[in-house]
């Protein structure tokens, strides 16, 4: 617990010193960072303890706030969203120290650094808060902190749009989540989450707590209806700031929900259900606007929305498994869940750096734009190629192994309860959409990849790309690693992850960790790990087996497209919209992407031109005109605000006087 | 004693009538320095045992109410090339009604309120209230900065004369406290008004709403 707290003094300590080197961007450039690394090394030992051990701590000092107490404790829960936070923020903090020595002449990098210390600092204490209230302002400094990250080049327009969406829409989550601990606490009598767990609320007020939670939480995490500032806030900011709200930030989301599940006891079906269709519809639909995109950083963002549906698939398989007493289907549902989490946390953080790499050397972000780094920036290639091939869920890759732990859950529910019961229909489901979404992001990343590495270069922009500097390699290489690993990983996360699912599962009526009903299994992931093992293997000799077989023979190489053109051109090549289009065009339904056409048009045509854009469908159809909607309304209160300094006094004279009045009635 | 307190708190009283009746500001400056006055020499009259430092800070309120804000008030006026006519949202007849309603309100306050101690006059408790009502109208009704610095003060005193009616002795430090804002306040006033003056050609704070987008 020191460890854990001299990490948190490091990073609000890191991110002070910031704000006052802004004087000195040298020094800024290490210590920025260097404060991130340095507590991340020290907090990160007594988290892994926690970890694999299933310890937990609990540490408890008053505070001069009402109701409010400096509690913090961790558990295996606490501590797999720690590990997320610990391991990912220091490699996006050092990649920002490159990717942000553009912008030292413009840009206040103090101001940068701070929030991003401070970012993290938050994102701790979200995870080890046990008071609501502590819970509450870690949760609001964390969203404030993100921000201003988001409007790091507010100087344009795009930029400040994007951040007031992100703005509105985690303060209306913030919203529902005050409500929902106001709730809680005035049953329980204090803002401890340790006297939250059957507070006595009736069975209405439970309900009320879950849907509450889930919109609250299900906003920052980017639950579909709710995920429209995704794509307009992970563009906009940093690429290493994208990297860290994208792969660990949402993820909070999710821990708050967990968190709160736990204190309700045991979970009537229709959560799981409710959480099941939330993964179902941000699952698919998150990967099909995806396909739709031109942009790769809102590309990537939209498959954050598809991976917490995934991530939301799991949870909801083992909160049925829960609320059907079936103890192997809640274990596996919510193991691969919180083993997603982890696993999306590395592979999105690497996407997004392969992402800013690219925009950092070729200075856009449309796809169409580019093609053939792979030539010039080969590390990020292999980087995204991996980070790709993870995300896809295809083995040996972490992404395979938090898959396969749902698929198997949702196996196990069906099969082990016949096809009629409910716990078997959500299975199915469960099933289904994971075929669907993987399918779809294995099409949707070979667009990423082949159009943006691939080819020859489609404009200018790539033509004096370069490898990035060191800083922003290593993280990479770093992740890359852990993407691997982690893929073999699944044996040993078996008993880690049975340490955090007791946690979920500690207040209800049995333990499938301890009721000796999931060790079959365990073989069944040695088996995974053995597959992987051996996958790897095959690859790494065939890779050995071509260049042995290629030494000492002529190379030559030629312009990628050259199959008997006359005069090949980069514009021969597909681009990113005629690639995916087949599928796009299956699901225009639900994308009702909009093509601007002027055909070809008489014997020598001049000029035709072609271009697609796909809005999200939520931001247009839904918040779009609600919200218009409301502004008119609220417009009609402008005439209150009319400028006149004695009237403004007034207001406040009369208000003042009517409660006085009032009280003394 | 209590004859000479509820006296001074008549003229108090009948000072702000003056105020909201009077058409001219430097008038008002004069009416409000009378006032200031008159309640900085209130605890004297209110305390049975005069203490050296009750008296000593009678004075120093008393100066600085009747004195040095006067003082600043008039130099402000003279820098500022303002009309020295009030033009008031609200008409003297009406000021003056409201300042009756605002005594009548006061009164009705007083007999619902039950303060913890006796007050040392009937008088004080309403004739506090009134005081602040008729400088919040001050505030609200006037159109030139100066005129809202002195609805600001008429409000101090009205403050300052409930103070004493609840806790009777003056507590030095929080009298200096009191006291020290008051300054800050009227000097950044009147720093202010300067500023707008400069900026704008005239003080008339009704048209600061040009300012809005």
């Amino acid at each position: 617990m020191n460890l854990l707290l001299s990490a948190f003094i490091i990073f609000v300590g890191g991110s002070f010193l910031s704000l006052g080197l802004v004087k000195y961007p040298r020094v800024l450039r290490v210590v920025g960072p260097g404060s991130v690394v340095i507590g991340s090394v020290l907090g990160i030992q007594p988290v892994l303890s926690s970890l694999i051990l299933g310890t937990c701590d609990f540490l408890q000092m008053p505070w001069q706030i009402p109701m409010g107490s400096m509690s913090i404790g961790i558990d295996p829960l606490s501590a797999i969203f720690a590990i997320a936070i610990l391991f990912v923020s220091p490699l996006a903090a050092v990649f920002g120290a490159g990717y942000l020595k553009s912008f030292e002449d413009t840009h206040d990098l103090g101001k940068s650094w701070f929030f991003f210390n401070l970012l993290v600092a938050s994102m701790l204490l979200v995870v080890l808060a046990r008071n609501a209230l502590l819970f509450l302002i870690a949760w609001e400094v964390m969203s404030l902190a993100s921000f201003f990250l988001v409007v790091f080049e507010h100087e344009r327009d795009s930029v400040r749009r994007a951040g007031w969406i992100y703005f509105i829409a985690t303060h209306i989550g913030t919203a529902f989540l005050l409500v929902m601990f106001l709730l809680l606490g005035r049953h329980a009598g204090s803002l401890e989450f340790s006297t939250f767990f059957n507070c006595g609320l009736s069975s209405h007020l439970v309900s009320v707590v879950f849907v509450f939670a889930v919109i609250g939480f299900g906003t920052k995490a980017g639950f579909m209806p709710f995920h429209v500032w995704l794509p307009e806030a992970h563009p906009a900011a940093p690429s290493h700031v994208s990297a860290l709200m994208s792969g660990v930030m949402i993820k909070t989301g999710i821990y708050g929900l967990l968190r709160t599940l736990t204190f309700l006891g045991c979970p009537p079906a229709w959560w799981g259900w409710t959480i099941i269709i939330i993964g179902v519809v941000s699952g698919i639909c998150g990967v099909l606007f995806a396909l739709a995109q031109h942009d790769i950083k809102r590309l990537l963002a939209y498959h954050s929305v598809e991976n917490i549906g995934i991530i939301a698939l799991g949870l909801g398989v083992g909160l049925l498994g829960v609320s059907h007493g079936n103890a192997v289907v809640a274990f596996l549902g919510f193991a691969g869940g919180l083993l997603h989490v982890v696993n999306h946390a590395v592979f999105k953080s690497l996407l997004f750096l392969g992402a800013g790499s690219v925009l950092h050397s070729a200075g856009t972000r449309e796809i169409d734009h580019l093609g053939g780094l792979i030539k010039k920036m080969p590390l990020t290639a292999t980087a995204f190629l991996i980070g790709s091939a993870a995300i896809c869920g295809l083995p040996p890759l972490n992404g395979f192994v938090s898959e396969f732990f749902i698929y198997v859950g949702a196996f196990e529910g069906m099969s082990r309860d016949g096809l009629s019961s409910g716990a078997a229909i959500g299975g199915i489901l469960a099933i289904t959409a994971l075929a669907l979404i993987g399918g779809l992001a294995v099409a949707c990343f070979t667009k990423a990849f082949g159009i943006v590495f691939l080819g020859e270069p489609r404009s200018k922009h790539c033509e004096h790309a370069h490898e990035s500097c060191m800083s922003m390699r290593i993280p990479m290489v770093l992740l890359s690693l852990a993407c691997v690993a982690m893929g073999l990983w699944g044996f040993f996360a078996f008993g880690v992850m049975s340490n955090v699912t007791s946690v979920l599962t500690s207040g209800l009526t049995f333990d499938p960790a301890t009721c000796g009903l999931i060790t079959p299994y365990q073989d069944v992931l040695l088996s995974v790990t053995l597959f992987a093992l051996a996958l790897i293997v095959v690859i790494g000799s065939l890779i050995f087996l071509r260049s042995w077989l290629m030494s000492g023979r002529i190379q030559q190489s030629a312009v990628t497209w050259d199959c008997g053109y006359l005069a090949p051109n980069s514009r021969m090549q597909y681009t990113a919209s005629s690639f995916a289009q087949p599928i796009t065009k299956f699901f225009r339904t639900f994308l009702q992407t909009k093509r601007y056409v002027s055909p070809p048009e008489g014997f020598f045509p001049k000029t035709a031109s072609f271009s697609s854009e796909t809005d999200d469908f939520y931001g247009e159809q839904v918040y779009k005109p609600t919200f218009n909607a409301l502004e008119s309304w609220l417009s009609r209160f402008r005439q209150i605000q009319h400028g006149q300094l004695n009237l403004y006094i007034m207001y406040i004279i009369i208000a003042l006087v009517v409660l006085f009045v009032w009280k003394l009635r | 004693m209590n004859l000479l307190t509820d006296s001074i708190l008549v003229l108090l009283i009948l000072a702000s009538f003056l105020l909201l009746s009077s058409s001219r500001l430097s008038n008002c400056i004069k009416t409000v320095a009378l006032q200031g006055m008159m309640v900085g020499v209130l605890p004297l009259a209110a305390n049975d045992s005069l203490t050296c430092r009750v008296t000593a800070i009678a004075l120093v309120i008393a100066g600085m109410k009747g004195i040095v804000f006067p003082y600043m008030l008039f130099r402000t006026l003279r820098e500022s090339t303002t009309i020295k006519e009030l033009k008031p949202y609200v008409g003297y007849t009406a000021s003056m009604f409201a300042g009756v309603v605002s005594l009548v309100a006061s009164f009705w306050l007083d007999s619902r309120l039950h303060l913890p101690v006796a007050a040392s006059s009937r008088l004080v408790v309403p004739v506090a209230f009134s005081m602040m009502l008729t400088g919040i109208f001050l505030i609200v009704g006037r159109r030139t900065a100066v005129n809202q610095v002195i609805g600001y003060l008429v409000m101090e005193n009205g403050i300052y004369t409930f103070g004493l009616a609840i806790v009777r002795d003056v507590p030095l430090l929080v009298e200096l406290g009191v006291l020290m804002d008051m300054f800050m306040a009227v000097f950044v006033m009147g720093i202010a008004i300067y500023r707008i003056n400069r900026e704008f050609d005239h003080i008339d704070s009704d048209q600061l709403n040009t300012l809005k987008g």
